[in-house]
């Protein structure tokens, strides 16, 4: 053991390992915002919702037809995906031709009924969900102790979050997607139905917001508000990221998360506005984001 | 008249694009007024008029990129009009855009590969590479890091992998040194060589010539007047009119 400004080093790494915890999820939702913004343009205020959303349908499905964890992590994210693409062919697609301001109120809106809705149902206590037996117990480390599902969460959303920066950056399918994102009329005239691809990517991203919900669902309480707490500080890093970029969402992601647990060990008074002076910073000096391009 | 149409394409070769009355909109201005033109398979025709005559919307046109569309533009006998936009290239009809669309995310590689292929017969990457040599070896390099010649090249290039037979090509010479278009021309004519049928839409009229069956000339949004390029010396002073130069 030692200590680092009087700092314990179990209370520092305890503190970074939470930091990490909380940058997975900035991550995994700042990713999909960056690829619905990217090919949508549109700013998708109902992240934080979706979000919620799949970690309820974790708890549903637990509580009333007795599926587990491990089913709730694929069906999860399928049916926030299958409500995405209700969403976006019903009420986002008309929205595309007029000023983004649009897209984000209507998407703003449907935040507040889909909270509002689960607020009414089932109060705002918050429910618990219990971690699944596989990942019960942890690891003591020697410096710290990890517990199983905490480090199952980073493993898993780093894997996602690599794995979906590898599906846009470098295969066939994601050329389409960037290709797309610049030029959505020429990829149409090569014979790509860009329509179906704008929709499966909305589906895409909130599945994502979906499948964060229920990595998240063991270790927060499954509440209607969890994703109004968490989408705001998502939003800044979005912004520090720099809008639409992939790489961006996630590094910032995780390291905004780590950066956050060093100010709680040695500034804690400062850990909740931390991220938004990082955001004015750069804003000031690079309004585009640190991994953003100037459009 | 089916009897009839049969003996005048039998006459003239297969007709592979018929514009009919073409009529097009961007909201609420009227760009086309009546457009009329037939295209046979493995021609080179071109559109000559001056700027906002109305060639590029033509062409857009016939892709679908436009709201409003009416009369009639058949493909291989096939309308067009009314017709899904992601399925008229599908059709094999394959368009190099003024503007040239090459995708700055995109490697040369990528944007190369990037549009499906719809049809059999199309050209292989080692006989693009033939075609274009410049392109060679440039693959992992971004495609607007290319030079303005190159990114034309690329832009032609990437349509002749698909398999498409129709190709619309529009001012593939806008902006480019003399050195530079005398390879597109070089490369144009190997494409006509292999039987590719080509719209192209020029301003610059004598590189036109070099590669042209014949010219259609179009003023305020239709067609004015049809020139075969074998009469062009005899319509000179004609042309110059139309194109006021």
């Amino acid at each position: 053991m030692f200590s680092l400004l009087g700092v314990p080093s179990q209370v520092l790494f305890g503190q970074l390992l939470l930091g990490l915890i909380n940058g997975s999820f900035y991550a995994l939702l700042s990713l999909g915002l960056a690829v619905i913004f990217g090919m949508l343009n549109v700013v998708n205020m109902a992240h934080g919702a979706l979000y919620m959303v799949g970690a309820f349908v974790a708890w549903l499905l637990l509580t009333y037809a007795g599926v587990g964890y491990w089913g709730a992590l694929v069906l999860a994210p399928i049916a926030v995906g299958l409500v995405g693409l209700v969403l976006e062919r019903t009420m986002l697609r008309r929205l595309y031709k007029v000023d983004h301001l649009y897209g984000l109120l209507l998407t703003f809106g449907l935040a507040l009924i889909f909270e509002g809705a689960f607020r009414h149902q089932y109060g705002v206590s918050g429910q618990p969900y219990p971690i699944p037996d596989l990942l019960k117990g942890g690891q003591n480390l020697g410096f710290m102790f990890l517990p199983n599902y905490r480090g199952w969460v980073i493993v898993a959303s780093l894997v996602v979050c690599f794995g979906t920066w590898f599906a846009i950056e470098r295969t066939k399918l994601g050329a389409y997607l960037r290709a797309a994102t610049e030029n959505p009329t020429l990829v149409q005239a090569f014979g790509i139905n860009v329509p179906v691809m704008v929709s499966l990517t909305y589906g895409f991203g909130v599945a994502l917001a979906g499948l964060a919900g229920v990595l998240a669902a063991p270790i927060y309480q499954v509440s209607p508000l969890m994703g109004s707490n968490l989408i705001i500080i998502v939003f800044a890093v979005v912004v520090i990221g720099g809008m639409g970029s992939i790489m961006g969402a996630i590094v910032t992601g995780l390291g905004l998360g780590l950066l956050e647990g060093l100010t709680k060990v040695f500034y804690p008074e400062a850990s909740n506005i931390v991220v938004f002076v990082i955001m004015a910073i750069v804003l000031l000096i690079k309004p585009a984001g640190l991994f953003g391009r100037e459009r | 008249m089916p009897d009839g149409a049969m003996t005048k394409t039998a006459k003239t070769g297969t007709a592979m694009l018929e514009i009919a009355d073409l009529h097009g909109f961007y909201g609420e201005s009227h760009v086309l007024h009546g457009v009329s033109l037939e295209v046979r398979q493995g021609e080179v025709v071109t559109l000559l008029g001056r700027n906002g005559a109305g060639k590029t919307s033509t062409m857009r046109a016939i892709m679908g990129i436009m709201g409003k569309r009416t009369g009639s533009i058949r493909f291989q006998g096939t309308e067009l009009i009314g017709m899904a936009q992601h399925r008229i290239p599908r059709l094999g009809i394959g368009y190099v855009p003024e503007e040239r669309g090459i995708f700055s995310s995109l490697s040369v590689d990528e944007n190369l590969t990037l549009p499906p292929v719809v049809k059999d017969g199309g050209m292989t990457v080692p006989q693009i590479y033939d075609l274009f040599p410049n392109l060679k070896g440039r693959g992992s390099t971004q495609g607007t890091r290319l030079s303005g010649g190159e990114q034309q090249m690329l832009a032609i290039a990437r349509i002749l992998r698909t398999g498409a037979t129709l190709i619309l090509l529009d001012e593939p010479t806008e902006g480019l040194a003399p050195v530079i278009i005398e390879q597109i021309g070089v490369a144009v004519r190997a494409l006509k060589a292999r039987g590719f049928t080509i719209v192209l839409v020029e301003q610059n009229f004598r590189f036109a010539a070099t590669i042209a069956d014949r010219h259609y000339v179009m003023e305020e949004g239709h067609v004015v007047d049809m020139i075969p390029n074998d009469q062009l010396a005899a319509n000179m002073d004609k042309l110059h009119t139309y194109l006021g130069v």
